[in-house]
């Protein structure tokens, strides 16, 4: 609908990809000028209602022109209070809310275009749902739920029972497949709205406030287990929720609403260290930091490392210069081999060794990036030499000493735009 | 106020249809009568015995061992009022008017349901259906279907369709949105939204509409009698133009017996047909979380 805008939104993506990850992405999810107004009741119904407050002439402006990309393989989390419009945006994503003006590309289509066999094609293999309230189906089992789309699509019955298995089996509810879903405890059921979801390989999945109505301790549990599907399979997520510390804990991206409109869109840390405005600020107020912020932002370059073929006395002449009991041995691709630590080199030269491969021990810790600062917390501070922070190849690319480990969590966040 | 003939006019279309389209209601006459037939010569064909060991069984399955034993007894009593032949034929008039009115009262239901125009159009002719004397549209059936058991099939059946139609559609209105965006969602079309979601859903609420369209029905013996539909309607009138009490008692004990059968056996479908199983909250919870690795 707006094909200026829609360009200038890809070309702005190409210029400035996302730091946080370094994998190739394409843009699932292309939005621009999103708008939802709902027009008030028809008029033969109004007449028999009292309180018209909600039904002015003007209707309710639920969405009000929301632009964002989601890449390939983001958790994008959507964040609002109740009424900002956050389940309209996400149902017209889908377009079980047909939006009133915008432009809207799924995996490069363009969704407001196509007709009702497209977009019924779409729904059943490309973008599938999870709801807030689990929508399972009480006449079918866990099973027959968890194939209902491939049932959909017309998969034969052995086919189909194959893969909503598996689907289970993902999920941790291998054996509960006869059962009806009415048997199952809350947790459990979103299990199984979550492998009907998975059955399809839709690429994206769209989820209402899918763990609000569960108990505290299942929730936990829940993040986890997407957090770890993500690892494995690697959907596109676009996750709503109202609760700030689920949005931090998942979300790699934030968009922040209110009144349909984006506050802000970034980071959690961002958000954290500088919100948009009041709102925002309110919001993240009470969020414990150490569940958000990741170690990249607190790790320092280490001050020096060694190659396991360099003679101690010249790397213990290196250490003079800076305080510390040891050091980080790498190969040549920057992966830790070990810690040589004074003592041990001091030894070697005694025993009048040449490289200093044979010296290192496996006195430190390692840490992947993206970890975040709670992970962290307890194991600092227990070798001669700081925690190492590697990349996913296990690539030396920081350490965190734990005075600024204690500095980022004492110091209000400031010490995060660093 | 001007004075409207709306009864000249209604007889108009009567005189009508009569000279222009009496092949049509021929036809109808010629199809239920076929079906009466069929299904009377299943009822009275084989010997009594045998209909009341298949009605016993029906009755076992569906309710258990009292409700069976309530059948095989009314069922003796019946024969030995010498009322069998006069049951089965009541009993084929009603099940012939409550397949007629299912067949076309669920569809009509769905219809309505699904577009809001339709069920405002069906809805105050159904209430018209339902309200208006059953005399008065018995009169023109008999002129456009002939005296006998036809036209007493088609008044049972208009007489018994809206429960039939409205609960059709209160169901499937009823199916929760949750469900149907579900449904939708996972990219279903129209007619396997119906078909694996609505439908389903909507089978209690259906059940209660065919249990009532078959109790309007059994109401209609024994007016039906007195358009020469015979049954124990015709047994009822008898005894009322005769003043004979004994005869019209017997009468409405066959019919009490076949109303209180057809509503037991009708109502007991809508029932689970598993019986949910309690599983303890955490126990499984516990199993599944350990099944899943947790990310540190
Ligand atoms: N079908 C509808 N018809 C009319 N107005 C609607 C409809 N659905 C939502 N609204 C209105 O649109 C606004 C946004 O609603 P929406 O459900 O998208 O908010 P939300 O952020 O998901 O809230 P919650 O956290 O309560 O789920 C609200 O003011 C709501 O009243
Ligand atoms: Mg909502």
């Amino acid at each position: 609908m707006h094909p200026v805008l829609t360009q200038v939104g890809t070309t702005t993506s190409f210029l400035s990809p996302p730091i946080d990850k370094a994998i190739s992405m394409a843009t699932m999810i292309e939005a621009r000028g999103l708008t939802k107004r709902y027009e008030p009741a028809g008029n033969e119904r109004r007449r028999f209602r009292r309180r018209s407050e909600t039904t002015e002439t003007t209707g309710t402006l639920a969405v009000d022109g929301v632009d964002f990309d989601v890449e390939e393989g983001e958790l994008f989390v959507i964040m609002g209070l109740s009424g900002s419009g956050k389940s309209t945006l996400l149902r017209m994503l889908n377009r079980l809310v047909d939006p009133t003006s915008g432009s809207l590309h799924i995996a490069g289509q363009d969704m407001l275009a196509m007709d009702d066999a497209q977009l019924r094609t779409t729904r059943n293999s490309t973008i599938n749902m999870v709801f807030q309230h689990f929508a399972l189906f009480p006449h079918r089992t866990v099973l027959e739920n968890a194939a209902y789309g491939l049932q959909v699509r017309g998969i034969p019955e052995a086919e189909r029972v194959e893969r909503a298995q598996d689907a289970l089996e993902t999920v941790g509810l291998g054996r509960w497949g006869h059962v009806r879903p009415q048997e199952l405890s809350g947790g459990m059921r979103q299990r199984v709205g979550l492998a009907r979801a998975l059955a399809t390989d839709a690429q994206i999945l769209l989820m209402d406030e899918p763990f609000s109505a569960l108990d505290p301790l299942i929730r936990r549990d829940m993040q986890s287990l997407l957090l770890s599907l993500q690892e494995k399979v690697r959907k596109t997520v676009v996750f709503v929720t109202h609760d700030l510390n689920e949005a931090m804990r998942l979300g790699q991206r934030i968009m922040v609403m209110r009144d349909g409109r984006v506050i802000q869109l970034a980071s959690g840390a961002e958000i954290l260290s500088t919100p948009a405005d009041d709102y925002v600020a309110n919001f993240v107020s009470d969020v414990d930091r150490s569940r958000v912020v990741t170690v990249e932002h607190v790790m320092r370059p280490p001050l020096i490392t060694a190659r396991g073929d360099e003679h101690p006395q010249a790397v213990l002449d290196r250490m003079a210069n800076v305080e510390g009991g040891g050091v980080y041995v790498v190969d040549e691709r920057d992966r830790i081999i070990g810690v040589a630590t004074d003592k041990h080199l001091a030894d070697g030269i005694a025993l009048h060794q040449e490289r200093i491969d044979s010296l290192v021990c496996d006195d430190f810790t390692t840490i992947e990036i993206g970890s975040r600062l709670i992970e962290v917390m307890p194991l600092v501070g227990r070798h001669s030499v700081p925690l190492a922070v590697t990349d996913h190849d296990g690539r030396l690319i920081g350490v965190i000493p734990r005075a600024a480990l204690l500095n980022t969590l004492a110091d209000n966040g400031r010490s995060l735009n660093a | 106020m001007p004075n409207l003939h709306i009864g000249d006019a209604v007889s108009a279309i009567v005189t009508w249809l009569q000279e222009n389209v009496a092949g049509v209601f021929d036809a109808i006459a010629a199809i239920t009568q076929w079906l009466l037939d069929v299904v009377l010569v299943a009822l009275t064909g084989p010997p009594p015995l045998v209909i009341v060991v298949i009605a016993a069984l029906l009755a076992l399955w569906a309710r258990g061992i009292g409700f069976a034993v309530f059948t095989v007894l009314g069922l003796l009593v019946v024969e030995s009022m010498q009322l069998w032949t006069e049951t089965m034929e009541t009993l084929a008039i009603v099940l012939v008017a409550s397949v007629i009115a299912v067949v076309i009262g669920i569809p009509t239901g769905i219809w309505a349901a699904r577009s809001k125009r339709a069920s405002v159009v069906v809805r105050p002719v159904l209430d018209f259906m339902q309200t208006l004397p059953v005399f008065v549209y018995l009169i023109p059936a008999v002129f456009l279907f002939g005296i006998g058991v036809v036209p007493a099939v088609v008044a049972t059946f208009i007489f018994a369709i809206p429960p039939g139609v409205r609960l059709t559609e209160l169901g499937l209105r009823q199916v929760d949105p949750e469900m149907v965006e579900a449904s939708v969602a996972f990219g279903a079309t129209p007619w396997q939204l119906l078909r694996q979601v609505q439908l389903p859903l909507a089978v209690p609420s259906i059940m209660a509409g065919l249990n009532q369209v078959i109790m309007m029905a059994l109401s209609m013996v024994v007016i039906a009698g007195m358009v020469g539909a015979g049954g124990l309607g015709a047994v009822v009138v008898q005894g009322i133009s005769r003043l004979d009490i004994a005869v019209g008692f017997e009468g409405g004990l066959a019919v009490v017996f076949l109303a209180i059968f057809l509503d037991r056996l009708t109502s007991a479908f809508p029932r689970p047909r598993r019986r949910a199983v309690a599983v303890a909250d955490e126990a499984p919870e516990a199993v599944a979380v350990q099944a899943v690795p947790r990310v540190a």
